[in-house]
């Protein structure tokens, strides 16, 4: 691999992310599925950087689940984005950052659609008005939350109390980074990077300390697909994608695996335990799997948050072998305690992959 | 004393627009940007069908250039219109005068790295097919290491809307099949594919060299797009395609990948068609007066175009057109 010809690609893929003053809107997936992730990423933004994130609790869903499953016409999911826009229009925002990489992909997709087509956006602004009486604007910049990350890795890196590296033999730790594919492939110049070999998540890995692992299957879908998944006799075709991204990283035997995406963390760390459970093959050493972060998770890992806090233990794949490896101090009573302390149920031991 | 007469461009074609212009009486004065004649044939190895070698070519070329006032590293300044004629300020503080003008400024290949899928400039074992001529003239080329699985990828930058060119490169095919035949006999062991949208043969004895290269050396051609190249932990290739014929998508592990990046308008033919108000198309080649009956001539009186400056074109093709554009002007000059 040519490592200056991916810098030549990332300098042509630079995007504008402003500094400060965002209006911030969840995911409705990762808030069940890893909820610590995006209270990691307000409180880098605000506690740690002093950053100004807006967020209001009468934001909905963007519609990218029901719109992807066609059960929602564009022009429905077009209104439900205005009224996003609009909570910004009147919170006094202009840029606009979301959590979620289906949101993302939506966002630029409707405003693009609006850029060409304007008809199409007094068309959008009408049904707004008609349903809500709300008018808005629409956001000045966009971004994926994980592009704010990026951008402030190098003050991240500055507050680090831990780097990506093996501390027993000083070696950068191996990261294979995935990023969500509604990301930059339908609009690769919106994403840093652009689509074919993006730079967020590698920015951050290297700055941080690792070394990013190109494999032959790092472009593939993590498994989820949408409808691979949600239609639940297709759930096959969402393992066997897993299954064969793991079997193509398996050679470059990869520390831990980082995403920018709600679902990718979710199915590369629960199809792990299945395909073990399946097959009796795991893909960690010892038995364990692959470890799978979010983005916020390798933040607040690196900047020394309590793993417990950041929430890596609502993941199926063990965490602590990772947190071994770079020094991580961490107190496993705690791993299952709740707020204030209290005891949470643990969660049964699976047959054929460890877990601690 | 002898008409002067401008060609900006010396490749093939401008070089044989002044050798005949020379043969007519005239003193043709050839400028080229670059620091010796030839253009891309300089570049290539061997030429289809017949495997002609391209520095012969361009040695009979260049042979006999009396009568012709060549200058290399020619830097066109700027290009004044009277109704006298042209006035050509060359970078290095020249002028010439002429009453006509003949541009012939070729093309340039498609800047591979583009397709940013297939890895170029990423990935060691992706090469061009003008790094592929250049390894058969010199046999010196690190990426490629005796390659025992070899792929040929078709219409790369061409026929793709994505890349913003939408016209085929017309050569690339026959090329294709040429270097697939050559690196056959270089490499007897490896097995090679071409892999294609549709196969464009269409000129004299090129459906031969389509068969021969199936026949006499076994080059598997594949109908379907690759859609991505990434590397295994072996440094070997690892691409994913279709076979639209069988239906069926494929992976396959390669040593050696070969782009056949197309034909694009020449870098100053942009600068051309502004400083002399000449039309380019959509796909960015200068528009000739009349693509049937006058293709060498522009709207513009007094000025003429030649070879790939109006589209891709095989060599025969740029050559004749410069004879026939030799003619133009005489013609033109007479009256």
């Amino acid at each position: 691999m040519i490592y200056k010809g991916k810098q030549k690609i990332w300098a042509d893929y630079q995007k504008e992310i402003p500094d400060d003053h965002w209006f911030y809107v969840r995911s409705c997936i990762r808030q069940n599925f890893f909820p610590a992730s995006e209270v990691t990423m307000l409180k880098i933004f605000r506690e740690m950087l002093g950053k100004d994130v807006y967020e209001t609790p009468h934001h909905t869903t963007c519609g990218g689940i029901a719109y992807h499953n066609e059960c929602i016409p564009q022009e429905t999911q077009m209104a439900i984005i205005a009224r996003q826009f609009a909570l910004m229009t009147e919170a006094g925002y202009e840029n606009y950052t979301c959590s979620c990489i289906t949101s993302f992909g939506l966002y630029c997709e409707t405003m693009e659609t609006w850029r060409e087509m304007p008809e199409v956006l007094e068309r959008t602004r009408e049904n707004l008005w008609k349903a809500c009486r709300r008018e808005f604007e629409v956001p000045k910049y966009i971004a994926h939350t994980s592009d704010l990350v990026f951008k402030f890795r190098n003050e991240i890196a500055d507050m680090a109390k831990y780097k990506l590296v093996n501390k027993d033999t000083g070696e950068p730790l191996k990261v294979v980074e995935h990023i969500g594919c509604h990301y930059a492939k339908m609009f690769p110049s919106k994403g840093v990077g652009g689509a074919e070999y993006p730079y967020v998540l590698v920015g951050m890995a290297e700055k941080w300390g690792g070394n990013v692992i190109d494999y032959p299957e790092r472009r593939h879908c993590c498994g989820f697909g949408f409808r691979q998944y949600l239609v639940k006799a297709n759930r096959g075709y969402s393992v066997s994608n897993t299954h064969k991204k793991f079997e193509s990283m398996e050679p470059f035997h990869p520390d831990f695996i980082v995403t920018n995406c709600p679902g990718c963390p979710y199915f590369l760390d629960r199809w792990q335990y299945v395909i073990a459970e399946q097959t009796g093959k795991t893909y960690g050493g010892n038995g364990y799997g692959i470890p799978v972060l979010t983005y916020e998770e390798m933040a607040g890992l690196v900047l020394g948050l309590d793993p417990w806090d950041i929430g890596m233990q609502t993941h199926q794949i063990a965490v602590e072998p990772l947190l071994d490896k770079i020094g991580v101090e961490y107190d496993e009573s705690k791993k299952y305690a709740g707020t204030g302390g209290k005891p949470l149920p643990e969660p049964e031991f699976p047959m054929n992959i460890r877990c601690c | 004393m002898a008409e002067n007469v401008v060609v900006i461009g010396g490749g093939p074609c401008g070089i044989e627009v002044s050798r005949n212009l020379r043969d007519m009486g005239y003193t043709p004065i050839l400028l080229e940007k670059q620091s010796e004649l030839g253009g891309h044939l300089r570049e290539w190895d061997r030429l289809f069908p017949e495997g002609v070698e391209a520095r012969k070519v361009l040695k009979e070329l260049t042979s006999d250039m009396r009568g012709v006032k060549w200058f290399t590293d020619a830097e066109i300044e700027s290009i004044d219109k009277s109704r006298k004629g042209y006035t050509v300020k060359v970078a290095s503080g020249m002028t010439f005068e002429s009453k006509v003008l003949v541009l012939t400024t070729g093309f340039k290949l498609f800047p591979a790295e583009k397709k940013e899928e297939y890895g170029y400039n990423i990935y060691e074992r992706v090469i061009t097919n003008a790094d592929l001529e250049h390894y058969f003239s010199t046999h010196k080329d690190s990426r490629v290491q005796n390659p025992k699985n070899i792929g040929f990828v078709h219409c790369v930058g061409s026929r793709d809307e994505k890349a913003c060119n939408r016209q085929c490169s017309k050569v690339c095919c026959a090329t294709a099949v040429k270097q697939a035949s050559e690196i056959k006999e270089l490499f007897p062991d490896a097995t090679v594919y071409c892999f294609y949208m549709d196969l464009r043969m269409f000129g004299r004895s090129y459906e031969d060299m389509y068969l021969n290269a199936q026949r006499k050396y076994g080059v598997r051609f594949v109908r379907g797009r690759v859609s991505e190249v990434s590397e295994d932990i072996d440094g070997k290739l690892f691409i994913k395609a279709e076979d639209t014929l069988l239906g069926k998508p494929l992976k396959m592990k390669l040593d050696l990948l070969v782009l056949m990046t197309g034909i694009l308008p020449g870098d100053s033919t942009r600068q051309f068609s502004e400083m002399l108000k000449v039309d380019t198309g959509e796909d960015g080649f200068f528009t000739p007066k009349d693509t049937i009956l006058e293709p060498c001539r522009s709207k513009e009186n007094g000025l003429f175009m030649a070879g790939t400056c109006t589209g891709p074109k095989t060599l025969p093709e740029t050559l004749s057109e410069a004879r026939a554009t030799a003619l133009q002007v005489h013609k033109y000059l007479s009256k």
